[in-house]
């Protein structure tokens, strides 16, 4: 299979950039040079992980707030009638 | 619709008897968050959202407590050292993103920013829930 090379243009990967630095934190930086492009793609890598991160934990700390409702029978029964679809 | 999900699947787990152990519990809420940003209506026809359902169901068939797989498929696609366009890290960015090795350039870009979007929406939702089911 011969690699498709798309016309894509800089435009498009400018405004992509640019759309990527929205979301970042501390990525606030003009310019899509090639740089200031690497640092952006790493601190999106290094955002993606600590977003992952957090979902870890967060799934930790909830499943602690399960192992609680185990034991206390009146908050549990409020969370789960109000799960309960 | 993300939200949606993730609540239903919080409540079969809560539901589910015998009780799991904690461990076993925190890896199905893992599971259901990241089920749940797959299928959120924005991301479902997205290239990221497909191979992350395909990786969950993957984790799903093999042994409980096995959280990498040991044989990994060796899917031959554009060969990644041949992309000296691309900026630094971009191979880095394909590894986080869930099918991000076998994408074009211009749609990694565009991927990752779609992941990030539902990365963060979760991460808000799971706050939410455990602030308002803590206090």
């Amino acid at each position: 299979m011969s690699r498709r090379r798309s016309r894509i243009s800089e435009e498009e990967i400018n405004e992509l950039i640019s759309k990527l630095q929205s979301l970042v934190p501390e990525s606030r930086r003009c310019g899509s040079n090639r740089a200031s492009a690497t640092k952006l793609l790493k601190e999106t890598c290094n955002y993606i992980k600590s977003l992952q991160r957090e979902v870890d934990d967060l799934s930790d700390r909830l499943s602690d707030l399960m192992a609680g409702m185990d034991n206390n029978s009146a908050q549990a029964d409020i969370i789960r009638s109000l799960l309960s679809s | 619709m993300q939200a949606l999900h993730f609540l239903q699947a919080l409540a079969r787990i809560a539901r589910a008897a015998p009780k799991p152990a904690h461990s076993a519990r925190t890896r199905q809420i893992r599971h259901a968050a990241y089920a749940s940003m797959a299928h959120s209506s924005r991301s479902s026809r997205r290239t990221w959202s497909r191979a992350l359902l395909h990786r969950l169901r993957q984790r799903q068939q093999q042994r409980p407590g096995r959280l990498l797989t040991v044989r990994r498929r060796v899917r031959i696609v554009t060969p990644i050292t041949s992309r000296p366009e691309e900026p630094a890290r971009a191979e880095t960015l394909r590894q986080l993103v869930p099918g991000g090795r076998g994408m074009e350039y211009c749609n990694l870009l565009e991927e990752t920013a779609d992941y990030v979007q539902c990365l963060r929406a979760q991460v808000q939702l799971m706050q939410t829930l455990l602030d308002a089911f803590s206090s």
